[in-house]
């Protein structure tokens, strides 16, 4: 594969799936005459270009334009005309994405994410405040730190959108062939990338002394803290690209001719699944089974029980940490199983690893999600979230080095933390309180932190198994996703409810991340 | 330590004696409370209960609450309170969501009295009602306060908050009824015991959660809160409506707050996050903390005063896992610490400083010019007789102001604003520089563009009268023995120089030429023609005695922005005259009389045949004829620039630095013309010189400095539908929610560049309209106007 942009001419290569190495599609590397590349670039800035041969410009089309994914629709999970109806509406989601997006377009994740409006107003802000506004970083690093973020994950969709504004925010085009060609400052990054991406509980303070030491290469505590939470956050927006089946953006192959970096490496095999079809009947007939309505109904009974009886039932200080500890464990097992289940090929993990162009932008590629709790081994200590809450201690450290990020997270995790239609499929007036803390809370039980108030019995109750694997799949292991882990679950939910458990997922990851994180931090500053 | 004082307190009978001291605790603690009795004091945590008796010399443990094999998690304790009544009466909160409560007076180990678990988040605030033995209250994470009977299993009543998390609960000391509740989200809520149903009051105190409140003991309507937004405010609440008393700004969140007793205006605060030290501010005086107590290690999570009467002592526990006893003698006092004298000056040569009365009274004693020679203006702050720290705060205010007309800078604005610095050729913008310079009297800068002139033009455009004029007048006096001249004379300062000169006949230009030497001095040039009609007296002692106290107070020197232009003086004049005198371009001079240099001009000397004595028009016909390249002389001219810069005049440096551009720039060091770029620029804005401010900005090749005007550059819009300003972004009106400017070729928003006809005011993307336009001379929005971009 022509990577690095080396043959001037037009040169053909072949873009193979890195799952099942069939071969994609031909690409052409063209190359451009450089004052017409400036050019275009320019013009890139500003906004779509149409066509790359004659530059003409977009006259007629007053709507954003909607970039038109390779299949059909902004995700692969869910029906497109779920996402377009929602979105023709919308005329907020328009003005926000003119508001906030820094393509200028209207991109796939928005697109899906402008189901729940009101979230995507808090993310959008958050996420031009931490790429666009006054901050410590330049501007190119925050894309390269975006890059390599999304690169532990292997989400090309992330990697190329942010090769895109890398370039147009004036980065070194050298830094894309891989991250030896980047100052040694920002490979300094790269251990704590890895730890917070796939085990953040392992990053202590003699990490962070490392980064901040003086020396040549360090780094500024208010550099450090806007990286952090740059890659956390693009950690977890991997885990919602993944989870949500986010579809590569239609245009690609402009700036995929400009920077002679392919775009889509996709194979429908990576996200839609192994094979669509097959899949599809499988869902109907192995699931079928269970009555999926009757499902709902006992999901919802469930609820119902588990609120009369938290007044009665009184479950032993033992029995509270047993639960923890047992679902703690259980989540070893989630996956593990079903990984094998969902991957016949069992090589999957080199072939990805390897034929994966992403992993130049990471070291150590095989360095992955490893259960909290280990079979056997008790040595790493429980995070506790009273001793070290988002509210009282994270929010006032990251502000502290990072102005107004704070508020700007503050804000995006209490919205999706308190978002409710009062809705559960069909039914309404339901409260999902009890439902999204159980997520919530699940999360942060992989990641080893537990809270001292909940009652970790409720998430067996409410979270079926096929949701625990969806759920450990798409924080832990993203890339892993599947369209047949989407459908299993909560079968009679509407997508924009799938949404919506995706959402939290993705902040109950950024959260966890950014606690490790920035105990860390508040260590090494004691 | 070193010195540990020791205080007794006599309280009603009871007395209290003690000291600073400490004592480890197994694990870090999350609350402290004292006993009714200030003997004893119980620290909770996370992995810790325990009461420790506060004996003269050390804390001692008296009882672990912790027992049994498994601890529970009704253990993990987030607060404690100790009953102000009932010696034998504890409650703690759980994070698991369990009240407690503690009676010592059992007979069994364990002391642990009943168990409330009706809250369902972590409960974090209980209280005890500060005269009702039995009413015990507590605000919980899940949004509800509970007042519970002991007398009873259950909660007698439950208090929605109707919003986010209870962060902290307080019964009023005075009001019975009454009890304040704080929250996540920023609200206070005042209630009526009696009346669950809805609050009394609320008010948004804080932005972000408010961690914390205190009733003032004494003041019935003052309640203190501190919030994540790191203020800590007094509200007076006797009023209508909450009103904002004081406001204290801290360093860091604010976990905890507590009034100091006996002192109405004090109060102690801890932070949550990154400061460990525990502040006692006087709210008057909310920049300041009156004391501070540094013994922290962790951030500090618990404090309490000892006493409800005695405001010396203060017990602090922390994460650091110590409990402290501070006394109040032994804080640091930061005010102390700070600096009471204040120095600035003015941009004519004002100077203004503020210090301790006492301070001034006795200095000027020893600076008698203070007062003679200006009449300072002196200004007394009136004193309050309830301040307590009046003696320190305050301060005398001198002003000492220029004679009018006589520091008048006017040389320095019209040189910036006549210099053409681009956009000719450089033999013009050399000329007209040179023409600018000898207007203004500035002879010597006027030679120098000239000289620059001849080394990077052509020679024979050189304007002759230039040249004869410098060349008439070196012809009188030659250098050595200028020198020798200046050595003996330098101690009847400037003002007899000036005399001397005129002495020598060729009055009119010589002092001309003095004045723009002047200038090179101290970047003043009128202030010193001044100088040479005052009588000297002044400035001689001066000179001779006190050469510090000169740069700073003498407001002869008021003017000049960087002192450290000031200081060489001293040594320039001599170096200056000779400059001045002796024909030919100063930098050659320059080398001749400075050593370091005299290599490279032996050097010169070498490559042109002609002898180091020459007169400057042989010397610059040689140099020319022999058409050596202007790259020979760059050296030279560098060590002109530095010596401009030097002088203190970086207008002329960076003028020629622009000027001349490429053929200089890589001879001085990016950092020098950094400095360089910055100190002029600097000037230049503070005579409101923005034009040309922008223009040196713009010219710059500084990278640091051409991005001076990329950052912090605001330029304010309005929306062009409802006319109001647009505050948050440039491309979006919050009021009309609607995009402002949208492009007239792509119909995007614009956000960058907007470019508009004038004629048809449509417009949009520079690069779009561009493009447009070179297509099609009719307007892109279609309305037939006949756009036209230049």
């Amino acid at each position: 594969m022509n990577r690095g942009g080396s043959s001037p001419s037009a040169a053909a290569s072949y873009l193979l799936c890195t799952n099942c190495r069939k071969v994609l599609r031909k690409v052409w590397c063209h190359s451009f005459p450089s004052n017409f590349r400036s050019s275009s670039s320019l013009l890139l800035c500003n906004s779509q270009p149409t066509s790359t041969n004659n530059l003409q410009i977009f006259f007629k089309d007053k709507r954003i334009r909607v970039s038109q994914p390779l299949t059909r629709g902004p995700s692969a999970f869910i029906p497109e005309k779920e996402v377009v109806q929602a979105n023709t509406v919308d005329e907020r989601t328009n003005f926000l994405v003119e508001e906030y997006s820094t393509s200028g377009r209207l991109d796939n994740i928005t697109q899906v994410m402008s189901l729940h409006t009101q979230y995507l107003e808090s993310f959008l802000r958050s996420q031009f405040y931490m790429l666009r506004m006054d901050g410590p970083l330049p501007l190119p690093h925050r894309h390269y730190i975006a890059i390599m973020a999304a690169a532990r994950h292997q989400c090309s969709y992330l990697i190329n959108m942010h090769v895109d504004e890398f370039l147009k925010t004036g980065g070194i085009a050298e830094w894309l062939n891989g991250l030896q060609y980047v100052p040694q400052r920002l490979k300094n990054l790269n251990e704590i990338n890895k730890l917070l991406a796939h085990r953040p509980w392992l990053i202590t303070k003699e990490h962070i002394q490392k980064l901040v030491k003086t020396g040549e290469n360090n780094w500024s505590l208010p550099e450090l803290v806007h990286a952090v939470v740059l890659l956390a956050h693009y950690h977890a927006l991997a885990s919602f690209v993944f989870g949500s089946g986010i579809n590569p953006e239609r245009d690609p192959e402009i700036s995929n001719g400009f920077r002679l970096i392919p775009v889509n490496n996709f194979c429908v095999c990576d996200l839609a699944n192994d094979n669509n079809i097959e899949n599809a009947s499988l869902t109907g007939s192995n699931f079928g089974i269970v009555d999926s309505l009757s499902e709902l109904e006992a999901l919802m009974e469930r609820m119902k029980r588990l609120q009369e009886e938290r007044e009665d039932e009184e479950a032993s200080q033992e029995e509270m940490t047993t639960r923890f500890e047992k679902e703690k464990k259980e989540s070893l097992f989630v996956v593990s199983g079903d990984t094998f289940h969902s991957f016949p090929h069992s090589d999957f993990e080199d072939d990805m690893i390897i034929t994966s162009d992403v992993s130049r932008y990471i070291e150590d590629p095989g360095f992955g999600y490893e259960d909290f709790a280990r079979r056997g081994e008790e040595h790493l200590p429980t995070f506790r979230a009273q001793d070290y809450t988002w509210e009282n201690h994270g929010f006032s450290l990251v502000n502290r080095l990072y102005s107004d990020i704070g508020h700007l997270l503050d804000e995006k995790f209490r919205m999706v933390y308190n978002l409710t239609y009062n809705t559960m499929a069909t039914h309404e007036d339901v409260d999902t309180t009890m439902l999204r803390r159980a997520l919530f809370n699940y999360v942060h039980c992989m990641f080893g932190i537990r809270y001292d108030d909940y009652d970790y019995g409720e998430v067996n109750q409410l979270l079926e198994r096929s949701l625990k694997v969806y759920i450990k799949t798409v924080t832990c292991y993203p890339e892993r996703t599947t369209k047949r882990m989407y459908d299993s679950y909560w079968r009679q939910f509407k997508h924009s409810e799938k949404v919506h458990v995706n959402l939290l997922l993705m902040e109950a990851r950024m959260q966890a991340e950014l606690l490790y994180a920035l105990r860390a931090i508040t260590r090494h500053l004691t | 330590m070193e010195k540990m004082s020791r205080v007794t307190t006599a309280l009603g009978g009871s007395v209290l004696t003690g000291r600073t001291m400490h004592c480890h605790l197994d694990a870090p603690a999350n609350a402290i409370s004292v006993c009714r009795d200030a003997a004893q004091v119980v620290v909770a945590g996370r992995s810790i209960f325990k009461i420790y008796a506060i004996e003269e010399e050390q804390f001692v443990e008296k009882l672990n609450l912790r027992v049994g094999r498994k601890p529970s998690l009704n253990l993990s304790c987030a607060d404690v309170v100790w009953h102000q009544m009932d010696e034998n009466l504890l409650a703690t909160a759980a994070t698991n969501g369990v009240v407690v409560t503690w009676n010592l007076g059992r007979p069994s180990r364990n002391k642990q009295d009943q168990l409330f678990t009706e809250h369902k988040r972590t409960v974090n605030k209980v209280c005890f009602h500060p005269t009702e033995a039995h009413v015990l209250l507590s605000g919980s994470q899940d949004g509800f306060m509970k007042c519970f009977d002991l007398r009873r299993k259950d909660s007698v009543s439950t208090f929605s908050g109707q919003s986010e998390s209870v962060r902290d609960v307080q019964f009023s000391i005075r009001d019975y009824f009454t009890f304040a509740s704080t929250f996540e989200n920023g609200n206070v809520q005042l209630w009526d015991i009696r009346r669950p149903d809805r609050c009394e009051r609320m008010f948004t105190a804080h932005n972000g959660p408010v961690f914390c409140c205190d009733w003032h003991p004494e003041d019935r309507g003052w309640l203190a809160t501190g919030g994540r937004d790191k203020m800590v405010k007094v509200w007076d609440m006797a009023t209508h409506r909450a009103k904002e008393v004081h406001c204290v700004q801290t360093i860091a969140s604010v976990a905890r707050v507590k009034w100091r007793p006996e002192c109405r205006h004090h109060l102690a605060t801890c932070s949550m996050m990154v400061d460990h030290n525990v502040y006692v501010w006087d709210v008057r005086r909310p920049f300041v903390p009156a004391a501070m107590f540094e013994e922290h290690r962790d951030v500090t999570t618990g404090i309490a005063w000892r006493h409800p009467h005695d405001p010396s002592f203060l017990l602090s526990g922390s994460k650091d896992s110590t409990l402290y006893q501070h006394l109040f003698r032994d804080a640091s006092q930061p005010v102390e610490r700070a600096n009471p004298e204040g120095l600035c000056y003015g941009l004519f040569g004002d100077l203004a400083f503020a210090a301790k009365e006492s301070l001034v009274a006795t200095e000027s004693g020893r600076k008698p010019y203070a007062g003679d020679r200006r009449h300072p203006i002196f200004f007394k702050r009136k004193l309050d007789p309830a301040e307590p720290f009046a003696g320190l705060a305050s301060s005398a205010l001198n002003v000492f102001e220029i004679e009018p007309g006589s520091g008048s800078m006017s040389w320095f604005v019209d040189t910036a604003e006549r210099y053409a610095l681009a956009g000719r050729p450089l033999a013009e913008l050399c000329d007209h520089n040179a023409k600018v310079a000898r207007e203004l009297g500035r002879n010597q800068v006027a030679q120098t563009w000239t000289m620059l002139r001849i080394i990077y033009c052509s020679p024979g455009l050189v304007p002759t009268t230039n040249l004869n004029h410098s060349m008439g007048k070196g012809s009188s006096c030659g250098l050595p023995l200028m020198n020798s001249f200046n050595l003996k004379d330098m101690a009847p300062g400037l003002g007899s120089e000036t005399r001397l000169d005129r002495s020598k006949g060729d009055t009119r230009s010589d002092t001309v030429l003095l004045d723009s030497s002047a200038t090179l001095i101290t970047n003043e040039d009128n202030e010193e023609t001044e100088g040479s009609d005052v009588p000297t007296d002044y400035l001689l002692g001066d000179v001779e005695g006190e050469d510090d106290e000169l740069y700073l107070l003498d407001p002869e020197h008021a003017h000049s922005e960087e002192p450290e232009y000031v200081l060489p003086q001293e040594a320039f004049p001599l170096r200056h005259e000779i400059v001045d005198t002796p024909p030919g371009p100063e930098h050659l001079q320059d080398k001749a009389d400075s050593p370091h240099v005299s290599g490279s001009e032996a050097d010169a000397a070498s490559l042109v045949p002609v002898d180091s004595s020459f007169s400057l028009i042989s010397v610059s016909h040689a140099l020319c004829d022999s058409r050596l390249p202007p790259d020979f002389f760059s050296a030279l001219v560098c060590d002109m620039l530095r010596f401009y810069a030097e002088q203190g005049d970086v207008q002329m440096a960076v003028s020629v630095l622009i000027v001349l551009g490429e053929r200089v720039r890589k001879d001085i060091d990016e950092q020098t013309q950094e400095h360089w770029y910055t100190s002029y620029i600097d000037l230049l804005q503070r005579f409101c010189l923005w034009n040309v401010s922008n223009q040196v900005v713009k010219l710059s090749t500084s990278r640091a400095i051409s991005c001076l005007n990329q950052a912090s550059t605001t330029l304010h819009v309005n929306c062009s539908h409802c006319k109001r300003p647009m505050s948050s972004r440039g491309w979006v009106c919050d009021r009309c929610r609607r995009c402002a400017s949208m492009c007239a070729v792509c119909h995007h928003v614009v956000k960058g560049l907007f470019v508009w006809c004038q004629g048809c005011s449509h417009g949009g993307h520079l690069q779009h309209i561009m493009k447009w336009l070179e297509g099609s001379s009719h307007c892109p929005a279609g309305c037939g106007h006949l756009c036209e971009y230049s």
